[in-house]
């Protein structure tokens, strides 16, 4: 929490076309990104993701808004002017270069002495383990030593900031995997600042310090991994990352520490603190995982008929339709201790675990 | 259910239209069979166009030692180089002034502009530089060689532009970028990418206009000054007297050259691509 900024974006808006076609981007971003970070933008395609990438790397210059690095301004620097490098999708191997051409490509750009690039070179390719590929054509390797490659080329000037535009997409899943662990290894030994694009909601749970979610060209919320499956602030964010279920409740008593929502059943729940409105009709999100079902009704939160049970392997998906029309999903595992032998029909109770309730905004 | 999805191809093969081969091979023979006469009579023993008599390479070492066909020969390799590098040149910078800029207004006229040559008639280009370069002549009294230089330059564009700017536009935009990214700045960019890459472009670019410069007839017997004739135009001055064999063996080794040129471009482009 006490690393220095190293990216920051201030009111940033990036506006494409003009008159009746302009279209924005980017809406007024702003956001702090720290030194040693493995920083994720998620969101679905269209939400802004690349286009905040591009304007870090410079590809593109903001309509408004300013965007320091080191607390420099960097905004309207081309991109060979900022010491930030770029994995890209699609790699952008050279392919008229060796893989060691290709590594120390920036290094030979920024006029470094011949040795010092052999030198650098050498401790990428190691780096990423591709010593015996060296001298090959860069359409002679797959498409895994490709991105390693790729990797190992916007290291190798060894930027301030490593921006990956969705670097594992073109991979399968097993050598994702792999890229994955490697990445966020690789973010740990060269302690470099990674901002990750991708809307692989998993892949960002499991590798991003912190992540920022975006939907139409704004970012919803910033935060860990865990506050932002656990504390999702709007309905977007806790619907984009995982299941959830939403539900209609009143705001009864609203504090700094705390709110109490008042459930369809009648029932009062304390949730963590809210700026909705007083005595208003809040929208709730409940995790499936977050809810047991039980017998007794008179201690359960909620109470609904089963109407449908889906079978998974690890937990089953119990379906319950509410008394206001409502649906909620309960998630049981299915090696775990509770109770699952209901069957369709059934009238069963929901209890939901402590600190389940998250207020979103819609 | 049959399960299969026919492709459009499989539903439509011009293949199996009534009467395909038969006017596929009519046009084959119909295009080649006169240029397989001519050299094969190039190779005739005997001096008559229509009987042959044996065969021999007579009429090569014939025109090898003809002394005009020789100074026609060296005129036209001159100009067609000339007009093929600085044609190449221009043909870059107009193919990467029309795919490496913003788009901007007129952009499709340029284009129009720059392919007019192929559209424009010859003689209508030909009579127009007739009359300025004569216009200049009168005023100047310079009668060299720059005339036709520029006049094939001039027409030569349009067929460097094309390969080149096909080649741009196949060119992944990421590599740009990425080497922006990485410290270049424009011109080492060019330099160091954009050139590489795009050099086959450029070689097939110059070869065509090499080869279209080479066998240029009309513009060039315009614009000529007096004793400046290329291969063509002697051909032509030629076969207006006596058509000897000696014609078609100078012919059988322009069309060599020409196929040679051509089948350079294709293994340049199909190499790199």
């Amino acid at each position: 929490m006490t690393d220095p900024v190293a990216i920051s974006v201030n009111q940033v808006s990036k506006q494409f076309g003009q008159g009746a076609d302009a279209f924005f981007a980017l809406d007024q971003v702003s956001v702090d990104i720290r030194e040693n970070e493995f920083f994720t933008l998620l969101g679905p395609s269209g939400c802004g993701k690349t286009t905040l990438l591009r304007l870090i790397a410079g590809f593109e210059h903001p309509t408004a808004g300013h965007i320091q690095l080191h607390g420099e301004e960097i905004s309207h620097l081309p991109p060979f002017k900022r010491p930030v490098n770029t994995v890209f999708q699609n790699y952008a191997l050279f392919p008229h270069l060796t893989v060691a051409e290709n590594i120390g490509f920036g290094l030979d750009m920024q006029d470094k002495p011949a040795a010092e690039i052999e030198s650098t070179v050498t401790e990428m390719l190691q780096l990423v383990q591709m010593e015996s590929m060296r001298d090959r054509r860069t359409d002679q390797i797959s498409g895994g030593q490709q991105q390693r490659v790729a990797l190992a080329r916007a290291l190798a000037p060894h930027p301030r900031v490593l921006l990956l535009d969705e670097p594992l997409s073109a991979l399968d899943y097993k050598l994702r995997k792999g890229m994955q662990i490697e990445l966020k290894r690789l973010q740990l030994e060269t302690g470099i600042t990674f901002i990750f694009v991708t809307h692989d909601q998993e892949e960002a749970l499991t590798m991003s310090d912190r992540i920022a979610v975006m939907n139409n060209g704004q970012i919803l919320q910033v935060g860990s991994p865990n506050d932002i499956y656990d504390r999702p602030s709007h309905r977007f964010v806790a619907d984009f990352i995982g299941d959830t279920n939403f539900l209609s409740a009143e705001l009864v008593e609203s504090s700094s520490e705390h709110a109490v929502v008042k459930l369809s059943s009648g029932k009062n729940l304390v949730t963590g603190p809210t700026e909705a409105t007083l005595n208003n009709v809040v929208s709730i999100t409940v995790r499936p995982e977050q809810a047991v079902l039980i017998d007794d009704l008179a201690n359960a939160d909620l109470q609904g008929t089963v109407t449908n049970i889906m079978y998974s392997g690890t937990d089953s998906h119990f379906h319950i339709e509410l008394p206001s029309q409502e649906e909620f999903v309960a998630k049981v595992q299915n090696a775990g201790p509770a109770r699952r032998d209901w069957e369709t029909g059934q009238t069963v109770g929901i209890k939901f675990h402590d600190n389940a309730v998250q207020i979103v905004e819609d | 259910m049959s399960s299969s999805i026919v492709s459009p191809k499989k539903l439509f093969s011009i293949y199996k239209l009534p009467g395909f081969t038969f006017i596929a091979i009519t046009c084959f023979v119909m295009l080649y069979a006169p240029i397989m006469i001519l050299v094969g009579y190039s190779f005739n023993e005997g001096s008559s166009l229509a009987l042959w008599e044996g065969l021999s390479l007579r009429w090569y070492y014939s025109a090898w030692q003809n002394e005009a066909v020789k100074d026609a020969t060296l005129l036209s390799l001159i100009i067609a180089l000339q007009a093929s590098l600085y044609s190449t040149v221009l043909a870059t910078m107009a193919a990467l002034g029309t795919t490496r800029t913003r788009a901007y207004r007129g952009q499709t006229a340029i284009y129009a502009m720059i392919n007019q040559p192929l559209m424009v008639p010859e003689i209508v280009t030909a009579v127009a530089l007739l009359i300025v370069f004569a216009t200049i002549k009168q005023a100047t009294g310079y009668q060299g060689l720059s005339f036709l230089v520029i006049a094939h330059t001039a027409f030569c564009v349009p067929f460097a532009y094309l390969p080149i700017r096909a080649r741009l536009e196949d060119m992944d935009r990421s590599l740009e970028i990425a080497a922006a990214d990485l410290y270049a700045t424009p011109w080492r960019c060019f330099r160091r990418v954009t050139l590489p890459l795009l050099l086959p472009g450029i070689l097939a670019g110059a070869m065509l206009a090499f080869v279209i410069s080479l066998d240029d007839v009309v513009i060039t017997e315009f614009v000529k000054s007096a004793g400046q004739d290329t291969l063509p135009t002697f051909m032509l001055g030629q076969i207006r007297r006596v058509i000897t064999p000696e014609m078609n063996a100078i012919a059988s080794a322009l069309l060599a050259v020409s196929v040679l040129m051509v089948s350079l471009i294709f293994l340049i482009n199909r190499k790199k691509t």
